[in-house]
């Protein structure tokens, strides 16, 4: 039974630097990263290449001794030129001179009616050879799914609703095929049903209109109603022991390419957004691409932040820094590092705030777009104020409760209060309105590793 | 403000790891972000940017909201005042005796209190916070115009050290910390802070004769156990200073005898539109707390036992201190309810207490200072109970 489900809490971040629905004209990205910082859970990664040697796209890179059949692999072919480690040998990142025409490693082609007699067995031997396993990210934790799992169901949010994200429709636009590919690749994985969620408000992007082997539910609200947890929270819930997947919509088209080409084809469009961009638009790249091709040369003026990611869950990147392997746009916003006579009190309709609260004048416009830097307004301060996350967080949760069984490190009071159906991206938006700028995201993710490791 | 800067930074060195004052830090980042909102900016991982509010805020709008009751409060201490000694006085006059009375214990009220609370900063190094710009105030509009300052400052101690400090700062009390203000000095030292005699300043002059001091609960119990109709006795009450002193539309709008900011139900329901057009209270705690002071009223009605029983219930609404409790008194975030629905409950009770103990309770005339600190330490009691029920849902949800 599809279900279509109207939230109502929420905010809508709007941000001035929204992409321009074109390809804007980019330099291509000379190299290419891949980032173990990216996967949440990763603990031991090895890396199975060395400085010098050539690879070819899809030439494992690395895996992690913990969940060592996934492969991950080069978004392109070319040179190592650099395996960059941190304290204590942490790897941080694994570099890619690329080759100007890209050179693939060969898998098994199926043509999309022959996926239909694939087995199980096969299709994880592919997918974790192939690359394409790490975008099956597995509910609880938030982690690179386990190939060994079988989840009770698979969740699609068709829709971002994080403050200037992209548009599927155009970022996934002639990507029908490969969309089902990947979808009757993924139906071989769960013994439940797999659940694409849409937008209600909008038109149906073309990729997602005539899917098969789905089931659509509709979802209408503010940010965060795209977000995958969400939607699993009023269709399917976890509880203790259930495992759910859940993958991008570009995740899927990945993985049926992967069936369909026989090759690992790490294109992919993003969007160059933010405030501080001269050029905001769309650019087609691989993943892992380096951003010194988009930001140099685009910016409106020089003190300014880089983001892999959006602006709630993004993380800050060097200029020419790579993008995530999650990442679907790089957003570039103002830092705030000065200091505001009376800012804490000055009358301000510049200043975006969910609040209310005497001089914050952004309600009275709504459909207004914000230029907002990175200054936190304020210091941390314990939780004082009550019932705002409550206000943001479309869900039957009480997250102050679970914030502070995680602060205290209770765990029959974490599982209690939900903290399985949480990742950080779930509560970005209560990091954002908190009046006493805690890390709430920071904190989730100890609160998950303490029930992961312990 | 360049200037301003300037002088922080060249101070700076002196607070820093090593600097002859470095162990009064916490005081130089308090005074500069009170001047400045700080640099600071988001982390590397998480949220890269924020909402423009803060704790400074949302303080400054309950301060704000406060205002109408302390300017209605200044001019009826002088009000009072004047009528109390039979002198005719233009609104200055009103005003002048009503500052005279009240900014002391204002001074009083937030330099000790800031005091107490610098003091416990450097000595436990955690950051000054600005509940007490809230608090402060909370603390002198909750005393009658004739309490000595001494008094005043020592309360204050009291509810900042035992009411909050001791539980570890700002967030972590679980007594309103003016209330417990007001409820040391109530124990401690009734004589000036109950019966009739306190709430009206009078300064070096006497008072007409015949005069009583007293307020309109205190005749309103009088009335209950005399057996005369409780708003004949409001009626008649002290005529030989103006008719209709205790009439319904004088105790609305406050022109009474009583603590400095609590006489008026009209200023503390204009504190209440912004408390709840800024979101900064929540409305359910104030709704139900009214709903619950009338239908307990409307109870008693049934019962009428005596003529105090008997009394309309909204007579509740605009007497003593009710509505500025409730506004201001019971809506304290943290003291408070936490849940959505622990604060109805939360609310109701403060209502329904207040009146109990109004009506029954022969020593303690006015109801809602205990019935706020009762309710506050029942209020963790209540959160448990809805939180256990979310997390029942949570499990049997599982079974499904």
């Amino acid at each position: 039974m599809s279900k279509t489900v109207k939230l109502k809490k929420g905010f809508d971040i709007k941000l001035v630097g929204k992409a321009e629905k074109q390809l804007a004209d980019f330099q291509s990205a000379k190299t290419f990263a891949i980032k173990p910082t990216d996967f949440p859970g990763m603990q031991r990664p090895k890396v199975t290449v060395n400085e010098g040697d050539t690879v070819k796209a899809g030439t494992p890179l690395m895996f992690d001794k913990a969940l060592d059949k996934v492969q991950y692999v080069a978004p392109v072919s070319g040179e190592i030129v650099e395996i960059k480690r941190g304290d204590k040998r942490k790897l941080l990142e694994i570099k890619i001179l690329a080759d100007s025409k890209i050179s693939y490693e060969t898998f098994d082609k199926f043509a999309g009616s022959s996926l239909q007699s694939l087995s199980r067995a096969d299709a994880i031997a592919q997918m974790t050879k192939g690359g394409v396993w790490p975008h099956i990210i597995q509910r609880p934790f938030g982690i690179v799914a386990n190939p060994d799992d079988t989840p009770k169901a698979i969740f699609i949010s068709a829709f971002d609703t994080n403050p200037l994200a992209p548009d599927y429709e155009f970022t996934l636009q002639g990507e029908e095929n490969s969309f089902q590919a990947g979808i009757d690749v993924l139906a071989k994985l769960t013994s439940g049903k797999i659940h694409l969620n849409i937008n209600a408000d909008v038109q149906t992007p073309a990729v997602f209109a005539k899917v098969n082997g789905v089931e659509v539910n509709k979802f209408s609200g503010p940010h965060p109603a795209g977000n995958v947890g969400i939607q699993i929270h009023h269709i399917d819930p976890i509880n203790k022991g259930d495992i759910i997947w859940t993958v991008s919509p570009f995740g899927v088209c990945h993985i049926g390419k992967l069936f369909l080409e026989g090759k690992y084809d790490a294109t992919k469009i993003i969007a160059v957004t933010g405030s501080e961009a001269s050029k905001t638009g769309y650019v087609k790249t691989y993943l892992g691409a380096c951003v010194d091709t988009l930001v140099d040369g685009n910016l409106k003026q020089n003190h300014v932040r880089v983001i892999s990611g959006n602006v709630l869950t993004g993380e800050r990147i060097n200029r020419n820094g790579y993008l995530g392997f999650y990442a679907n746009q790089i957003t570039i916003i103002p830092e705030g590092d000065y200091e505001e006579f009376l800012g804490w009190v000055k009358p301000s309709t510049t200043k975006l705030s969910f609040h209310k609260a005497i001089g914050l004048l952004s309600f009275l416009n709504k459909g207004k777009e914000y230029v907002v830097d990175t200054n936190t307004h304020g210091e941390e301060r314990p939780f004082v104020v009550t019932g705002v996350f409550e206000k943001v967080l479309p869900m039957d949760i009480l997250p102050t409760y679970l914030f502070k069984a995680i602060i205290s490190e209770d765990f029959d009071e974490m599982e209690e209060l939900g903290i399985y159906e949480l990742v950080e991206e779930d509560v970005a938006i209560c990091e954002f309105v908190d009046p006493s700028k805690n890390e709430l995201q920071g904190i989730l993710r100890n609160g998950i590793e303490l029930l992961m490791y312990s | 403000m360049k200037a301003l800067q300037n002088l922080f930074d060249n101070l700076k060195p002196n607070f820093e790891k090593g600097g002859k004052w470095e162990k009064f830090h916490t005081l130089y980042e308090g005074h500069r972000t009170i001047a400045f909102a700080p640099d600071l900016i988001t982390g590397s991982k998480g949220t890269q940017i924020k909402d423009a509010v803060d704790l400074k805020r949302v303080m400054i709008t309950v301060v704000i909201a406060m205002i109408p009751a302390l300017l209605f409060g200044i001019f009826n201490v002088g009000h009072q005042h004047f009528l109390a000694t039979g002198m005719e006085a233009t609104f200055f006059d009103k005003v002048l005796i009503g500052l005279i009375s009240v900014l002391p214990i204002l001074i009083v009220s937030y330099a000790i209190g800031l005091g107490t609370e610098f003091t416990f900063c450097v000595i436990r190094n955690h950051p000054i916070s600005e509940g007490f710009l809230v608090t402060g105030m909370l603390i002198a509009l909750v005393m009658p115009p004739n309490v000595p300052l001494w008094q005043v400052a020592l309360a204050t101690i009291f509810a900042v050290v035992i009411g909050k400090e001791v539980f570890g700062g700002t967030g972590m009390n679980i007594l309103n910390v003016a209330m417990t203000a007001r409820a040391f000095l109530y124990f401690a030292y009734p004589a000036q802070i109950s019966g009739d005699q306190v709430w009206t300043y009078l300064g070096d002059k006497t008072p007409v004769d015949g005069f009583s001091g007293a307020t309109a609960l205190a005749v309103a119990y009088t009335a209950g156990v005399e057996g005369e109709p409780v708003t004949k006795a409001l009626a008649e009450h002290n005529t030989l200073i103006g008719d209709g002193l205790f009439s319904f539309s004088n105790l609305f709008i406050g022109l009474i005898p009583g603590s400095i900011g609590e006489t008026s139900t009209l200023m503390a329901l204009i504190g209440a539109v912004i408390l709840i057009g800024t979101g900064v209270a929540s409305w359910k705690i104030i709704v139900s707390g009214f709903a619950g002071a009338y239908a307990m009223g409307l109870i008693l009605n049934l019962f009428a036992a005596n003529e105090y029983m008997a009394m309309a219930p909204q007579y509740h609404w605009v007497m003593g201190g009710l509505a500025f409790g409730i506004v201001f008194m019971a809506t304290d975030p943290v003291s408070a309810a936490q849940t959505e629905a622990g604060k109805w409950i939360y609310g109701l009770l403060i209502g329904v207490l207040t009146v109990i103990i109004r009506v029954t309770n022969p020593a303690y005339p006015e109801g809602i200072m205990l019935a706020v600190l009762f309710m506050n330490v029942f209020a963790p009691l209540i959160d448990y109970y809805v939180v256990k029920a979310n997390k029942k849902r949570r499990l049997q949800r599982a079974t499904v």
